[in-house]
């Protein structure tokens, strides 16, 4: 597997102005004759599909949910960060690529990241154009707040939900497309596999999860925005539909699987009430704008938090990082709140629980104002755990919730198949090892809207437009080998169902390959991994038929590609012997804070598969730190 | 005239002319009402008033026809926009439920209907004489041929009638209780602070309405009016 | 806690001429529910034993559960959500409800959302309203600075207040005559407060109400059974401020002129 990321020469801030000159363009009258298929309708897949589609080219969005504007971005909660500078605080382009390159611990490609932080400016833009209604001052302009691991305010929010009014303003430019018949668009229509045509991307195979109907669709060129991975843990932020199902099996296909082991356990979420619970929900980040987190100073103090005083007390992330307080990183403040949980010290029945507590924050500004910025979160916690977060601190615990890890692309974020683009959350290239919060919505529209425009362009140049077409037999035999992995589910019958199999995993990987990994645990999980998968294909019960809708066969599919990827995750989180950001091997500490190995793991981890059975094999991409000079990560 | 009868089609301008022609109607019942509670201040001043309007002549057919078109504009978009609302949900909930809808919301259909038939039977009984000849026959017998007040006492002192025409008044409540508030929301007026105020000021008109209208038959039957001799 | 649950159980998509194909109520008991458990998670629990059973689990839709994506929703004793105000129907816990409680289960019924299957529902209706005009035209591209546009903080509000719809179908399914006036009222409250928006308010307005009578909803009678079902607490304010729209925008309508409007060099 060759790795040429095609970075740009140059300086760092001419690198996309030179790559966009040296990238070909297609003449706007033969746009038309090339068709683009967009496999994901969130952010990154409604914002490609529509801006490839105003250029010009014929494009086909793919999706599971019943709208493209379901998918899951929507729930993204806090903000979007861009380099505005509209507070005059000192931000810059230049600072945003710093703090996300420092915020993924030095496990980022710089040259992309730099792009990202260029471009945040053109999406606020691009958004406000698009009547994304942004919070405004009195004054009628845009406001801002501050996120996570950073000291600046960039953060631009739409009350509790800046996702939803971004993919909304997405899907509102897809929609238009659609309306004028430039994209057409299959929802509940799930991707199952990657047509190759002479070792180039040139079409997908589908299933209507309608209908059942398994069949191809050629395109000159595939895009894949289709989330991530974080429910190989069963229970995660994610909604309960996202999969790895499309990135894995364009993985089985060739494209190589970057970094799965970072994986980024998000501190603020409404802890686990039973075994029922099927999903677990987030509080926005720039809730610790305002909320102190704490626990009591003693362990096994069960007192209710009114009658703990404060010197009895351990505002521990404000004691151990005076700097940034309770805005340190995501995984930083999670891995806080485990230690002080593993100290015996977390609160609520369960003892895996810390405070986040407002009432400082009301007694200073009032509770109408805390109910203005997070009326809708407020409420949103009091629906599910009946308690009263304006009079009782909030009880969050981490949990999975984003994935940086995923399918390796270049510059132009073209995986290791031509023709083959993976955007956001799918692709691995800007967080690193740890994402920033209000990235990942950046990240996203960065790459639908102003990055794939043009490097799938330059992609399509030197291609000849239509050349493969389905009656290639290469469709055929993929369309088939679809249809008999469907058949198989629904022929085994066993006794255990999907959501059984899908929990053991999930256990597996939360205990062995969650906050804390080691060498023991992620050596016990390659064990029990294959065994449970072993288990699956002789037992998993899928009932009904494939001629209809039929969830359990959905699920089944994407279970199954869990218990081969769960694997992968754990051999690549074992063979990363250092702790970088989200990855926390303890064998790599130093009293509680992760320690890199820049000497041996400057690198991003992309994985080779090589058969059914076979080890796949590891490979180097090499990362050059030129203008954000390695250190150690401190927020101190 | 495409463009008018596409509005009329529309979803929206269908609401529109009902709001409209219920305005002109509500109107109408407000100025019906009027005139007709000069039968408290006796003979004269209420046959007086029958004179005057009979007088308008052509003009008085040019209200009358005028009338009629709004009045079966109602209805017939009515029926249109309720024939399509029962088409828009062919299979009905096993377990109905009503959040915060009215009782006179529900019914405005059904209530509608019923004021058809009243209007039908009213003018049948007061305007063409077919249902009690001897009634209109003692309008005709009146000076100039306007004793309405003949008429009228003579009506509701059979109690049938007078129960009948009270009972009427309750549906009619209904009616514009719902009706008055609806036309302002499907005009546009919809003001956090103003439409909690049309709300009241429906309820209040829609019973100033009925009230006055029940209140001459049961005046003539309690004899607070008395009948003509 | 115990529970009896009556759901829709159809195993065939809807046809125009026979909406309710094999559909019917269907008795289920449940036992060992807990009060912290959501209603899908409750539906889940039904369904795990369903397989077990060797029965067809219950089909609903459902996505992000955690109120925003629109895509769950069903029926609860007659009223969209179930019962607690603002609610989805993934945010919905069963201490909610009493123990040893008879709950109904249905889909949304409305002409314009065929079911798929059980309980779900196809809403690609809304989809279709969306495509033709509840966005502003504007391509990717390099608009002028975000900051060149004040919004007075008022109309911004009110822009937002519309624009949290999740389209979720709750008001149609609520609606007595399955209209689906605030869904498409929503859209054009959104844009209507925003300069960006006005520019082309008044086709937005005629497109849309013409693409909503398309789809086969019903007529709003003012009733507000949406206001009350919509887990975004959507105001009916939307629905006066898009007659008013749409009554102005066909007022100014001019004839189609055969000059054509291309402007092109």
């Amino acid at each position: 597997m060759k790795l040429d990321a095609k970075i740009p020469s140059g300086p760092i801030q001419d690198k996309w102005d030179t790559r966009r000159f040296d990238l070909k363009l297609v003449n706007p009258a033969n746009k038309r004759k090339y068709k683009v298929l967009v496999v994901g309708s969130g952010l990154a897949g409604a914002s490609a599909a529509a801006s490839l589609a105003e250029l010009g080219y014929q494009v086909e969005c793919f999706c599971f949910q019943d709208s493209p504007r379901r998918a899951h971005s929507i729930a993204a909660q806090g903000g979007i960060n861009a380099a505005k500078n509209y507070r005059n605080d000192g931000d810059s382009v230049w600072r945003l690529f710093y703090d996300t390159v420092k915020g993924g611990d030095f496990r980022a490609r710089e040259a992309n990241v730099y792009r990202l932080a260029q471009l945040s400016v053109n999406i606020i833009d691009q958004a406000v154009a698009q009547g994304v209604p942004f919070a405004r001052e009195y004054g009628g302009l845009l406001d801002n707040r501050s996120f996570g691991g950073a000291q600046v305010s960039r953060t631009f929010y739409a009350r509790g939900q800046t996702g939803q009014q971004l993919l909304l303003g997405a899907y509102a430019s897809l929609s238009r497309q659609i309306g004028l018949g430039a994209v057409k668009m299959f929802p509940r229509t799930e991707m199952l596999d990657v047509v190759l045509v002479d070792g180039h991307a040139k079409g997908i195979v589908v299933r209507d999860l309608v209908t059942g109907e398994v069949r191809s669709h050629a395109g000159d060129a595939v895009v894949l925005a289709t989330g991530g991975y974080g429910n190989v843990f069963y229970l995660s932020t994610n909604a309960k539909g996202c999969n790895v199902t499309a990135t894995w099996r364009a993985h089985k296909r060739g494209a190589g699987f970057a970094n799965p082991c970072y994986t980024q356990i998000h501190p603020t979420c409404i802890p686990v009430s039973g075994d029922h619970q099927s999903k677990l929900t987030l509080m926005s980040e720039s809730l610790r704008n305002d909320g102190r987190v704490w626990v009591p100073k003693a362990a096994g103090d069960k007192r209710q938090p009114s009658e703990i005083p404060d010197d009895e007390r351990d505002y521990y992330l404000e004691r151990k990082y005076p700097s940034f307080g309770n805005l340190a990183p995501r995984d930083i403040a999670s891995r806080a709140a485990m230690q002080v949980c593993d100290e015996g010290r977390g609160i609520g029945e369960t003892g895996l629980g810390v405070f986040l507590d407002f009432r400082d924050s009301i007694k200073r500004l009032g509770k109408d104002a805390i109910a203005a910025r997070y009326g809708n979160l407020f409420h949103m916690y009091a629906k599910i755990t009946a308690e009263d977060p304006y009079s009782r601190p909030m009880r969050i615990f981490p949990a999975v919730h984003y994935t940086m890890g995923g399918l390796w692309v270049d510059y132009d974020l073209q995986s290791t198949i031509p023709g083959l683009f993976v955007l956001g959350e799918a692709n691995f290239s800007d967080h690193g090892a740890n994402r920033l919060g209000a990235s990942a919505l950046m990240q996203g529209l960065a790459d639908g809207y102003f990055v794939i425009p043009y490097t799938v362009g330059g992609y399509l140049a030197g291609q000849k437009a239509g050349s493969v077409g389905s009656d290639r037999p290469e469709f055929a035999s993929t369309v088939a080998g679809v249809q008999e992995m469907t058949r198989k589910l629904l022929s085994i019958q066993g006794k255990r169902t999907v959501d059984d199999f899908h929990k053991a995993l999930g256990k597996i990987m939360w205990g062995k390959c969650g906050m804390a990994r080691n060498e023991a645990g992620l050596q016990q999980a390659l064990q029990e991994i294959p065994v449970l998968r072993e288990e699956f294909w002789r037992d998993v019960r899928v009932l009904g038929s494939n001629e209809s809708l039929n969830q359990s066969l959905e699920k089944a599919g994407r279970v199954a590609d869990f218990l081969e990827f769960g694997e992968l995750m754990c051999r690549d989180a074992l063979e990363r012997r250092e702790s970088c950001g989200g990855h926390f091997r303890e064998e790599w500490q130093d009293e509680g804070e992760a320690r890199r190995d820049d000497e041996n793991f400057c690198h991003a981890a992309v994985w080779e598969y090589q058969g059914e059975g076979k080890a796949p094999v590891r490979h180097e991409e090499p990362l050059a730190f030129e203008n954000v000079h390695l250190a150690v990560r401190s927020y101190k | 005239m495409n463009w008018l009868i596409d509005f009329w089609r529309s979803s929206i301008g269908g609401k529109v002319i009902m709001a409209i022609t219920g305005l002109l109607l509500f109107g109408f019942v407000v100025a019906h009402l009027l005139g007709n509670l000069q039968l408290l201040s006796g003979p004269d001043k209420i046959n007086a008033y029958a004179k005057m309007l009979h007088d308008l002549g052509p003009l008085l057919w040019v209200m009358r026809i005028g009338l009629l078109v709004v009045f079966v504009l109602h209805v017939a978009t009515g029926i249109r926009l309720a024939r399509a609302n029962k088409a828009a949900r062919p299979v009905a909930y096993a377990k109905e439920a009503t959040i915060q809808a009215s009782f006179a919301s529900r019914s405005m259909v059904l209530s509608g209907l019923s004021l058809l038939v009243f209007v039908v039977y009213h003018l049948l009984h007061f305007t063409l004489g077919v249902t009690n000849p001897g009634h209109s026959a003692l309008k005709a017998a009146g000076a100039g041929g306007h004793d309405v007040y003949a008429m009228v006492t003579a009506s509701f002192s059979v109690p049938a009638i007078a129960i009948a025409y009270m009972a009427f008044q309750a549906v009619l409540f209904l009616h514009l209780s719902h009706g008055v508030q609806s036309l302002a929301q499907t005009l546009g007026l919809n003001h956090r602070r103003y439409s909690p105020m049309v709300r009241t000021l429906a309820y209040l008109l829609a019973a100033a309405i009925a009230g006055g209208n029940a209140f001459l038959p049961f005046a003539v039957l309690s004899g607070i009016v008395k009948v003509a001799s | 806690m115990k529970v009896t649950l009556h759901i829709w159980r159809q195993s065939r998509q809807s046809t125009k001429g026979d909406f309710a194909q094999d559909g019917r109520m269907v008795r289920y008991e449940l036992d060992h529910v807990s009060a912290d458990m959501s209603f899908l998670e409750m539906l889940d629990v039904l369904n795990e034993q369903l397989i077990h059973k060797g029965e067809e689990p219950v089909a609903f839709d459902h996505d992000c559960r955690e109120g925003i994506c629109g895509s769950c929703g069903v029926v609860i004793d007659g009223v969209p959500h179930g019962p607690e105000r603002g609610t989805t129907t993934c945010q919905l816990h069963m201490r909610s409800f009493k123990d040893g409680a008879e709950i109904w289960v249905e889909p949304w019924r409305a002409a314009a959302f065929p079911v798929v299957r059980d309980l779900v529902v196809d809403r690609s209706s809304f989809d279709r309203v969306v495509q033709k005009g509840a966005f502003i035209s504007v391509g990717t591209g390099a608009p002028q600075d975000a900051n060149a546009i004040p919004v007075p903080k008022h109309d911004a509000d009110r822009a937002f207040d519309a624009a949290t719809c999740i389209g979720c179908g709750a008001c149609v399914a609520a609606c007595k005559n399955a209209s689906a006036m605030l869904f498409v009222g929503a859209k054009v409250s959104h844009f209507m407060h925003l300069p960006q928006g006005r520019v082309e308010r008044e086709q937005r307005a005629r497109d849309l109400v013409a693409a909503m009578d398309r789809e086969g909803f019903g007529n709003c009678t003012n009733q507000y059974e949406c206001e009350a079902a919509c887990p975004k607490e959507i105001p009916v304010r939307v629905i006066a401020e898009m007659n008013r729209e749409f009554v102005r925008a066909k007022a100014v309508e001019e004839p189609a002129s055969d000059k054509g409007t291309g402007g092109h060099g």
